[in-house]
């Protein structure tokens, strides 16, 4: 940098607030589902390059390991799902009070929990 | 930011009129912003779509996947699953360099790798989807 400017946010200065947590998550969560695009890429692929390739896929996500792996995407996706609707929201300009702000950062919140737990369960009591 | 990175230099021959000139806006960047909130509708109902299909396909082998996959329905909006979303990461991974690398050379550098590396693994997923329902 040539010019030494203070930078906005000055983040050091602000008392932790769920919002502001919320908004880092949004961007945490979205810099992890990019990385999560190369395990579609990887299955996407795999499929097209033979049966063996795939079988080593299905074998190393249903690993525990891979499990957790699964999990912790799947989670940051409906997290950014959830959150990403609650800014769509706000980009209409309503719902700024601060009352109204914590209610849907909240709902959206346990909506992420809820579509975790719904999507794993399908997975488990399939068919 | 292609300007600044000639300009922010500290060579002190230029005139600062110079300098100051083209640091504006590109006026490129409400496009962006709209294209992020149209990619963002767009990949609701395909992550449902994509939702409901892996959980039907959790117990699917190779050759049931691609049997899945060679429907035209499914062909199509997989590759439009790709699309939404890698654009969608693109726009994403652009306001987060932006935001958080402030060499103009480095920043342009991550800018170009990051674009290029997720238009190819766009591109790896679109080509692997038509592989495999053709």
């Amino acid at each position: 940098m040539a010019v030494e400017r203070p930078l906005s946010p000055h983040l050091q200065i602000y008392r932790w607030q769920i919002t502001m947590t919320m908004s880092i998550l949004h961007r945490v969560t979205g810099v992890g589902l990019t990385l999560g695009l190369f395990i579609l890429t990887w299955w996407l692929a795999a499929a097209a390059t033979s049966p063996e390739a795939y079988q080593q896929f299905r074998v190393i996500v249903s690993h525990p390991l891979g499990i957790v792996v699964m999990i912790a995407f799947s989670y940051a996706m409906f997290y950014h799902t959830c959150t990403g609707l609650r800014h769509l929201l706000l980009d209409t300009g309503k719902y700024f009070t601060i009352p109204e702000i914590y209610k849907s950062g909240y709902t959206a919140l346990a909506g992420s929990f809820v579509l975790t737990a719904v999507f794993w369960l399908a997975v488990i009591f399939r068919g | 930011m292609r300007a600044s990175l000639v300009k922010w230099n500290k060579g002190g021959l230029k005139n600062p009129m110079a300098r100051a000139r083209g640091l504006g806006s590109a006026h490129e960047g409400l496009h962006h912003w709209i294209m992020q909130r149209v990619t963002a509708v767009l990949a609701l109902p395909l992550l449902i779509w994509l939702g409901f299909s892996i959980v039907s396909l959790i117990d699917a082998d190779q050759a049931a996947f691609a049997a899945w996959l060679s429907l035209p329905w499914n062909a199509v909006l997989m590759i439009l699953t790709v699309i939404t979303f890698f654009y969608h990461a693109i726009l994403g991974c652009q306001v987060v360099i932006e935001d958080y690398i402030h060499n103009e050379g480095f920043k342009l550098f991550k800018m170009l790798c990051m674009k290029i590396v997720l238009s190819t693994a766009a591109v790896v997923c679109i080509f692997s989807i038509l592989k495999v329902a053709l």
